[in-house]
């Protein structure tokens, strides 16, 4: 043991402590690149993020930039249909993709040799996709299915979809990312080619590289590839219609024979993190947190599970990262024999306090600590570090503000988050949704 | 050990003409207390991931005790010694540690990341929350609550009641066809007494295994296992025995509301001890792994759109061995599926793979293996799941040589023994049309 030990000691020092390496800089096209370097393993993610998602779908084409996410997945000229995915998983790579309401990313993971195949396939596919009618109508039916799996068998996943479209009179976040089912099925070549043309451009897309990889190799690579496609004049800054004030509450309910566990929902219009200017959402961040963050000390956990057995399960969300306005949700679920009017009551007792009382300095404390452990922990997922840098940069930040969150997250105070809660958490701008159970006639 | 630094820069220069080869160099400790441990030390970030699995699980429970291994493991972060659920929330987070206790059916799992400048406060929690807790009757309420919650939710869930199904037809009587949290009855009857048996019973130094990775010592790390685990029983309660897979060809279905069927399929499987458990792992990930060259991704999602997703494989339990798959499709064409999915048994059990498929299918375990430890978390898991399955410390190194030794003929042998279409017995969930049970 003692020999094993010092042996190790001695190669320690040729490890030194690991600090978060970024590099970022611009394509003469316009694209943008961040590189996440981390040699522990010989492994690296390869990531497309285009500055487009389902608030930029034209009224009546909800599920488009979806369905297209699935559909870039078909072919090119170079490469057939489903050779993309095929050729990652001959690699022993893995792909996929996912969509917002602001984005739409791709990436694979593979062992760091393959990364120029990668890029090229990628930056192949960013402006030369083909597809046939055959390949878009099976598809749709496939998108479909997804629907009616994730959504429609999921009475949890209505409520959500309504309470969204409850939530923004105006903005396009109400329409759900998937779609509407009777928009789906009208979706076509003809519009996902639209859709495509207009938004997938290098001048759109932001690449992060994150692993065992250089600036230098990235920089090579990435000239070699989506250098070579010239920038599309077609994109233009996104302007979406925007909220008006909200000046009354809105209430809804949704009753499923298919709920086993009844809860309620509040959400509030909130302010997300915005270039230069992130201290209002690092306080709504902390606010979460302290409201509904670990279960036992968070305000809610100790008032409505701890004090008094109102909930079995309480929690808060906020959503830091949007272009737009974002919400701040909390969620209660009563315990047995508690009526959803009752906990939807206990729950605005527990905030009316808390707006008056304020913040409890052990909480803050404990949390603030918390915050900055989570930035040494974070270091061991570079996928998850490249990821905050995509979905940072398609949501209207800065590299500089993604480098900062961190330290602005630190610099909160508690009056700073009281200030926050005070004009985020007020009744008149709630939106409160009830899911219920419901006897089937 | 050396090797890793000489390793690197060898690779460096081969890198182009080579496959990547899993470098991770795992060490396995005899601490002077007795355990055993796998270990990668790894300084680069100043934390450690620590992984704990007693085998046993809630598979441990007697029939009118169900749940109560489960209840048990959700109360052991909810106080101990002096520290009542809050005190100890406090005490974690104020460490900034992270503790993660979960039940599964043949295994409880204890994972933990904690802060090398922290580190002895917070293995002293760590220790106290596996060791004596409290169990007190406000936490055992309050967390009653919480399991039955889920129970209630479980009851309304396709899914979850396709599932439950599924390991009732193919179980029985066993401890595996019982649901693994228990029943809306049985979780409802559970005392304390019966949590702190379920405590003795399956947290014990008999069927522990141990893995860690991160910023730490051989020395300390053994120093802290033996600390950790020092004063739990040496032996727990025995194992259930190995289980009868009773499932034979044909339908069963449970009507539920909804415009989708859910479907569970499968019948019985093969152990990890068959010398052609590799090769039938090699079928099963190109008949029914989740990428869309696997054949049933490709038929019946790719080219029919019957499905998002649909997915089949081995499941080597402690106890016995299943083949099972799962899919949702639409009411209206759950017969279809199932017709497509029969044919497509049948078609691998007749004629095995094609040469392509086995070679894709070998490119792809043996390139994406090595992707798989990468930080610190996943190798800890990685290593104490090896562990578990039995396997030796030098395995992640010849685990390729493995998968790359299989034919094509021992495909074809292992696939009309594995896959046996006349055996598999499908449950609906939903309001499928044209099927009925038989």
């Amino acid at each position: 043991m003692r020999l094993i030990a010092l042996c190790l000691l001695s190669l320690a020092v040729a490890f030194p402590v690991r600090a978060e390496k970024v590099t970022d800089f611009t394509l003469d096209n316009g694209m943008q690149v961040v590189v996440i370097e981390d040699a522990r393993a010989p492994v690296v993610v390869h990531m497309v993020w285009y500055r487009v998602g389902a608030a930029d779908e034209a009224p009546g084409k909800s599920g488009i930039a979806h369905f297209l996410e699935h559909l870039m997945f078909k072919g090119t000229d170079t490469v057939p249909s489903g050779a993309f995915s095929q050729t990652v998983s001959d690699l022993g790579g893995m792909d996929n993709a996912f969509t917002s309401w602001d984005y739409t990313a791709y990436f694979q993971r593979v062992a760091s040799e393959h990364l120029p195949l990668m890029m090229q396939m990628e930056s192949d596919r960013m402006t030369n996709l083909r597809l046939t009618e055959e390949d878009v109508v099976t598809e749709r039916a496939v998108v479909l299915e997804e629907r009616t799996s994730r959504t429609d068998s999921d009475p949890g996943a209505l409520f959500s979809e309504q309470r969204q479209a409850a939530q923004y009179l105006n903005h396009p976040y109400g329409r759900p990312i998937i779609g509407w089912r009777h928009e789906i099925e009208q979706l076509n070549r003809t519009d996902a080619l639209a859709f495509y043309k207009l938004h997938y451009a290098p001048n759109n897309a932001i690449l992060v590289v994150a692993g065992d990889v250089t600036p230098d190799r990235v920089r090579a690579l990435a000239e070699d590839t989506y250098g070579k496609i010239p920038e599309n004049p077609a994109v233009v800054p996104r302007v979406r219609p925007s909220e008006p004030p909200q000046i009354s509450e809105r209430r809804l309910t949704y009753g499923d024979p298919r709920v086993g566990q009844p809860y309620v929902v509040r959400s509030y219009l909130a302010p997300t993190r915005k270039p230069g200017d992130q201290s209002r959402a690092a306080a709504l961040s902390v606010l979460a947190e302290l409201l509904g963050g670990s279960g036992s000390n968070s305000v809610l956990g100790r008032a409505l599970q701890f004090d008094r057995q109102i909930a079995v399960h309480t929690a808060v969300w906020y959503q830091a990262n949007a272009l737009d306005q974002g919400s701040f949700d909390l969620v209660v679920v009563p315990s047995e024999g508690v009526s959803l009017d009752q906990a939807e009551a206990e729950l605005d007792v527990v905030l009316d306090r808390f707006l008056t009382e304020g913040v409890d300095q052990a909480d803050f404390d404990r949390i603030m600590t918390m915050l900055r452990a989570s930035e040494i922990y974070a270091q061991d997922s570079t996928q998850s570090v490249g990821r905050r840098f995509g979905e940072s940069l398609t949501t209207g930040l800065t590299i500089t503000d993604q480098r900062d969150w961190a330290n602005v997250l630190q610099s909160v105070t508690p009056d700073a988050v009281m200030e926050a809660a005070r004009d985020v958490l007020v009744r008149g701008r709630a939106v409160t949704g009830h899911l219920e159970k419901e006897i089937a006639q | 050990m050396i090797p890793r630094m000489i390793a690197r820069a060898a690779a460096l220069v081969l890198t182009m003409a080579l496959p990547v080869l899993a470098e991770t160099p795992v060490q396995e400790l005899k601490t002077p207390g007795g355990n055993t441990v796998w270990m990668v030390q790894s300084p680069d970030i100043p934390f450690v991931a620590l992984e704990l699995r007693f085998r046993g699980g809630t598979a441990l429970d007697a029939p009118a005790k169900a749940g109560a291994v489960n209840l048990m493991t959700a109360l052991l972060e909810e106080g101990s010694g002096d520290l009542d659920a809050q005190g100890f929330a406090a005490a974690r987070d104020a460490l900034a540690a992270e503790f993660r206790f979960g039940a599964s059916l043949d295994s409880v799992s204890v994972s933990a990341r904690f802060l090398t400048e922290n580190r002895d406060q917070a293995l002293v929690l760590l220790r106290q929350a596996i060791v004596s807790p409290n169990f007190d009757a406000t936490s055992l309420e309050r967390v009653r609550g919480q399991v039955l919650s889920g129970l209630r939710a479980d009851e309304r869930d396709p899914g979850a009641i396709a599932d439950r199904k599924f390991d009732q037809i193919a179980f029985g009587d066993h401890a595996y066809g019982q649901p693994s949290d228990g029943t809306i009855a049985t979780v409802t009857a559970l005392t304390r007494d019966d949590i702190a048996a379920a405590h003795l019973g399956a947290l014990a130094r008999d069927r522990v295994h141990v893995a860690a990775v991160g910023d730490i010592s051989p020395a300390d790390l053994a120093t802290l296992v033996d600390t950790l685990l020092a004063d739990l029983p040496a032996t727990g309660t025995p194992l259930p025995g190995p289980a009868k897979v009773a499932l034979t060809g044909g339908v069963t279905v449970e009507p539920f509301p909804g415009p989708q069927s859910v479907l569970v399929f499968g019948h019985e499987g093969i152990p990890r001890t068959d010398p052609d458990f590799f090769a039938a792992f090699i079928a099963a990930e190109a008949f029914g792994g989740g990428r869309f060259s696997a054949r049933l991704m490709s038929e019946v999602r790719e080219k029919r759109g019957l499905t998002y997703g649909i997915s089949a494989g081995l499941l080597p339990l402690d106890q016995a061995d299943l083949v099972v798959g799962q899919m949702s499709t639409a009411n209206g064409t759950v017969a279809q599926s199932m017709q497509v999915i029969r044919e497509e048994w049948t078609k691998l059990a007749t004629d095995g793979l094609t040469e392509a498929e086995l070679a894709a299918t070998k490119t792809y375990l043996t390139g994406s293996y090595p992707l798989r430890f990468d930080g610190n978390g996943p190798i800890a898991r990685i290593l104490v799941g090896l562990q578990m399955q039995g396997y030796p410390v030098d395995y992640p190194a010849k685990r390729n040589a493995l998968i790359d030794a299989v034919t094509l003929d021992d495909v074809r042998r292992v696939a009309a023994r594995v896959f046996r279409p006349d055996d598999l017995h499908f449950v609906v969930v939903g309001t499928p049309e044209g099927v009925q049970g038989q």
